[in-house]
């Protein structure tokens, strides 16, 4: 698949964890955290994943990684379905896909040296010689702008923006193709988020890369994305590029989201659709819309019964078309 | 600025607080003022590590002991200097007067203690109410803040609310005493965007009830702009500017307040395209200079008597103060 066509395509991915409950912890129920999602990611492309806490956007990302086996669906990658190869069979795989963490002080192990961190996949992937990782380690850590010499010091001796130029180091490290950004910025201050936003930006330009890039800050989202899906329990409900979700959005989810990002202009008259509650349970959702008891919309049975289906509604603009969501407007 | 009329209800001058650690004595609030006024939203912002809360610990005297230790400066309230009343005089305005409002709900509340329970301690500890009148005063809070069916919620535990809730939960607490000041430290911080919009909006709404004054000490900009009358920006340790909200974000002058402003990625902003940053990292508080501490990150050359001098606090235009360093401000 080189050259055309996506770099990752899943189709129909789920993620079901078991819920145990009873006496003898027999499994009660299903939280589906990920509930049949299809998307595509082309080479070069960043595609955002937003969505409140809870959402399932982690296991998402966590799922396409292979950290997790997927309950069900494909993942289509470089001609192989990821999601039905066993651990020996992955292991190729896994150093073309390669995650950085939202958190930089738990992502890395405070008892190696950075050298040792950032050496790790190549000793995993069985390459080079002692010195040649050496090498490997110094480019890459020169690539996300930190001093050679960092290779001799640990963990704690960085700073949170610094600490997670080196988690972005150790995933680049083998030149992936798909890179799984969960949160990256989000434990950083506004000052070093913007460096690390620039950093991930100039990298995909100089080594062609494809980001999953899952945040639940939309501004942030908003500047670093071709695309974006919005999320909801489990489901994508919206997936359109990046201009288009946020002047034309058609479901009432990404409204709310949407119109709920505060903006820095104190003379921004906000036009506030204001959700009621939190997103519920993703333990036995309904089957219909999910977005029905949050909505404000009344939902016929049908529509909390029937599966919505996922539709092209203009190009490249895809939604959740729930009739009752979408044909009318969130009332307050 | 016209915003700022009206009475002066907290007044900090010039305060310093300090902090014994292994390395010595750091300074983390060095030489802060600020007003509040009655039924405004102050809004404090900065990185983290500028002093933000330590500066609302001072006011509310909550400075881990014996760590921390205010060192000057005056904090006046009622008629009362905060920073000398004896601790009982402390422990009255304390929760009742002046309330606080925490970022992490979860720790905040105690999770083995009934909701309708831990209100209840606050208003038993400032007023003489019967067992009944203060149980029933605790269900009218939780109906105040938003909170569906109180009289079942109020038997409930912590761990049984979701995180929007237990927020809610907390503003009730906070508000229970019907306090003159609110002292919010990054209270939507670990809410979703869409809870955040909720909960800003009930204190929004609140305020406009019940004519309280509230600090918000926040890092986001885009909260200030959108509750904040007046803002303090701190960095360092120091305020470096301050003004009304409409003020500082359409005309900042200092050099990191610009910075700041022009680092978030905007809605409106063009997509990928390089965002501008601060390089560096916000000085180890233990390094920090007599002069302009913006210095080692500002790209402007500073010359020697900049970092060995402290700038003054000016007041460059109505109401718009700033730390003058003659590099920073243009």
């Amino acid at each position: 698949m080189n050259g055309t066509g996506p770099i990752l395509a899943i189709e129909n991915l789920s993620m079901h964890f078991p819920v145990k409950g009873g006496v003898f912890r027999q499994t009660v129920a299903a939280c589906k955290a990920v509930d049949g999602v299809s998307l595509t990611i082309e080479p070069g492309e960043t595609l955002g994943l937003v969505g409140e806490s809870g959402c399932g956007k982690s296991t998402l990302g966590k799922t396409i990684a292979r950290l997790y086996d997927p309950t069900e669906g494909k993942i289509h990658f470089e001609g192989a379905d990821l999601a039905s190869l066993s651990r020996g069979q992955l292991r190729p795989y896994r150093r073309e896909i390669q995650m950085i963490f939202q958190d930089p002080y738990e992502s890395l192990n405070p008892r190696h040296t950075i050298g040792t961190i950032v050496e790790e996949p190549f000793v995993v992937q069985g390459m080079g010689t002692r010195e040649e990782r050496r090498q490997w380690v110094s480019d890459s850590l020169r690539k996300v702008g930190l001093n050679e010499s960092a290779a001799q010091r640990y963990p704690f001796e960085f700073s949170g923006g610094q600490r997670q130029r080196i988690g972005i180091a150790r995933a680049l490290a083998l030149r992936p193709k798909l890179l799984i950004c969960d949160e990256p910025v989000s434990a950083l201050d506004v000052s070093i988020q913007s460096q690390v936003l620039n950093l991930l930006m100039e990298l995909q330009r100089e080594m062609s890369l494809s980001y999953l890039f899952i945040s639940h800050d939309l501004a942030v989202v908003k500047h670093i994305s071709d695309r974006i899906a919005v999320m909801y329990l489990g489901r994508i409900v919206e997936l359109a590029p990046a201009e288009e979700i946020y002047s034309n959005p058609i479901h009432p989810y990404t409204k709310a989201l949407i119109s709920a990002i505060p903006v820095a202009d104190p003379t921004h008259e906000p036009d506030r659709v204001i959700l009621e509650g939190d997103v519920p349970s993703p333990i036995d959702p309904p089957e219909g819309c999910r977005f029905a008891p949050r909505s404000g919309i009344p939902h016929n049975k049908e529509h909390l019964v029937n599966l919505p289906p996922f539709r092209e509604v203009s190009p490249d603009h895809w939604v959740e078309d729930c009739p009752a969501c979408l044909n009318k407007e969130i009332t307050r | 600025m016209t915003d700022s009329e009206g009475e002066v209800l907290l007044q900090v001058r010039d305060l310093v607080t300090a902090f014994d650690t292994d390395e010595g004595q750091v300074t983390a609030v060095d030489g802060v003022s600020f007003d509040v006024h009655k039924g405004r939203t102050l809004g404090i912002v900065g990185e983290s590590g500028c002093g933000k809360s330590v500066t609302a610990m001072s006011v509310m005297r909550l400075l881990p002991q014996p760590m921390g230790n205010i060192l000057g400066g005056e904090v006046l309230f009622g008629g009362m200097n905060l920073r000398t009343v004896p601790a009982k005089d402390m422990r009255s305005v304390r929760g009742n007067r002046i309330s606080m409002i925490f970022q992490e709900p979860m720790t905040a509340l105690n999770p083995v203690q009934r909701i309708g329970k831990q209100i209840c301690e606050v208003l038993t500890q400032h007023n003489d109410y019967s067992p009944d009148e203060v149980w029933s005063k605790a269900v009218e809070m939780l109906d105040k803040v938003g909170i569906p069916s109180p009289e079942i919620r109020v038997t409930e535990y912590p761990h049984q609310l979701s995180g929007g809730m237990r927020q809610r939960v907390v503003i009730a607490i906070a508000l229970a005493c019907g306090p003159e000041l609110v002292i919010a430290d990054e209270p939507t911080t670990a809410l979703d965007v869409t809870i955040q919009a909720q909960i800003l909006e009930l204190m929004k709404s609140l305020q406009r009830d019940l004519g309280t004054s509230i600090i918000l000490i926040t890092h986001d900009l885009g909260v200030i702009a959108e509750t904040c009358d007046e803002v303090c920006v701190m960095y360092a340790g120091r305020i470096v500017e301050r003004a009304s909200a409409k003020e500082i974000f359409a005309n900042p002058r200092h050099a990191y307040t610009q910075g700041l402003l022009n680092s978030i990625p905007r809605l409106n902003g063009i997509p990928k395209t390089k965002l501008n940053t601060i390089d560096g990292m916000v000085p180890a508080l233990k390094d920090l200079k007599a002069g302009c501490r913006f210095a080692s990150r500002s790209e402007r050359e500073h010359e020697e008597n900049h970092l060995t001098e402290r700038p003054l606090f000016k007041e460059i235009s109505t109401d718009h103060w700033v730390e003058a360093c003659p590099v920073c401000v243009k």
